[in-house]
């Protein structure tokens, strides 16, 4: 690994490493992007494409980054944006569960969709995204519903879970399990003009509170549905909790919910 | 007593934004979901000065009762 780090070091410009050099060493030393990504950032070479990152996020929090495994729930309008964000921002591995295949009405908001790939699987859509925009990213995919019985599987070696799942029920199994693990989940859920964030640390009971009342109701979402930009509003609050969560500085929503009316143009902080 | 009430998302449709009325003492935030027609499942937070709170939470003189809808899309 020393004549790889050596390589890249050579071929650095200042300490930015462009992309042409770390695809040459992956061919011609028989490493994956990945690889050769972490042994950049480990030696201090940020990859070019983070330049842009650079004045808010250290080389040694990209690092960071990097090795986070962080698993999203559910690859619809809030998960196609989360992992569109989490591998630009440069998450090494992203596990994503869907059981769902794109239908036509889906168009008007997930990310991935298109005429394309109606009928075909929304992870596979995800996995070949993100190997088209950061091949240094691993997408492990799950075409499957997430529940109890497959959760140990999909959470295994996770660091931060982050919801878009469409279901109350579901979620609060979520939420049980990802506290059972001693994961971080980031909870995001949508309807309308309407949108809500929180995160809950191991220990603490959130989403329980936040649906104390209505386990298997249904949302506003029920009578409203999803336009095009809610989704991408809540789902990129969810990554800015994500990327703290892995850089461990920042203040989060914990025991917290910011409730979200773009219709009003109001943040409204709830406190649990 | 007086309470301010206010009223989020889609639950001010038809109804109001912020209103600060009389409640007799010992009044309950479930009392005041009866009064508006909330129905139960569709309730996603009742706060008291931002603080999430039960039904059976009484309310105080100066209190601010908060009420959004569920939200549970994605």
């Amino acid at each position: 690994m020393k004549e790889v780090r050596d390589f890249l070091c050579k071929q650095a410009e200042g300490d930015l490493l462009p992309w042409r050099h770390q695809a040459f060493a992956a061919t011609h030393f028989g490493l994956s992007i990945g690889q050769v990504e972490r042994l950049a950032l480990e030696a201090g070479l940020l990859p070019s494409r983070y330049q842009r990152n650079r004045n808010m996020l250290t080389v040694a929090q990209q690092l960071r980054i990097f090795c986070g495994h962080v698993a999203v729930i559910g690859c619809g309008g809030l998960g196609g944006y989360v992992i569109e964000q989490l591998a630009r921002l440069g998450v090494g591995r992203i596990t994503a569960v869907d059981p769902d295949v794109f239908e036509e009405h889906n168009l008007n908001r997930q990310l991935y969709s298109s005429l394309a790939m109606l009928g075909q699987p929304k992870v596979e859509a995800a996995r070949k995204r993100v190997a088209e925009i950061n091949p240094a990213v691993t997408v492990i995919a799950h075409k499957c519903a997430y529940s109890k019985t497959n959760s140990g599987d999909i959470l295994q070696d996770v660091d931060v879970v982050v919801d878009a799942l469409d279901n109350i029920a579901v979620r609060l199994d979520l939420a049980d399990t990802s506290a059972e693990l001693n994961a971080p989940l980031v909870h995001g859920a949508i309807g309308g003009w309407y949108g809500q964030v929180s995160t809950q640390f191991p220990g603490e009971n959130t989403l329980r509170k936040i649906y104390s009342r209505a386990v298997n109701a249904k949302g506003v979402e029920s009578g409203l549905g999803n336009p095009s930009f809610t989704p991408a509003v809540i789902a990129s609050l969810e990554v800015a909790e994500v990327c703290k969560i892995l850089i461990g500085q920042g203040k989060t929503l914990n025991n917290r919910k910011i409730h979200i009316n773009l219709f009003d143009m109001e943040m409204i902080e709830l406190q649990y | 007593m007086k309470v301010t009430v206010k009223l989020f998302a889609t639950f001010r449709i038809g109804r109001f934004g912020e209103m600060t009325k009389e409640y007799q003492p010992g009044t309950t935030v479930g009392d005041v979901l009866n009064e508006l027609n909330l129905p139960p499942d569709e309730i996603g937070a009742t706060l008291i000065n931002h603080r999430h709170v039960e039904e059976d939470q009484q309310l105080q003189d100066g209190d601010t009762l908060s009420i959004f809808p569920l939200v549970g899309g994605g």
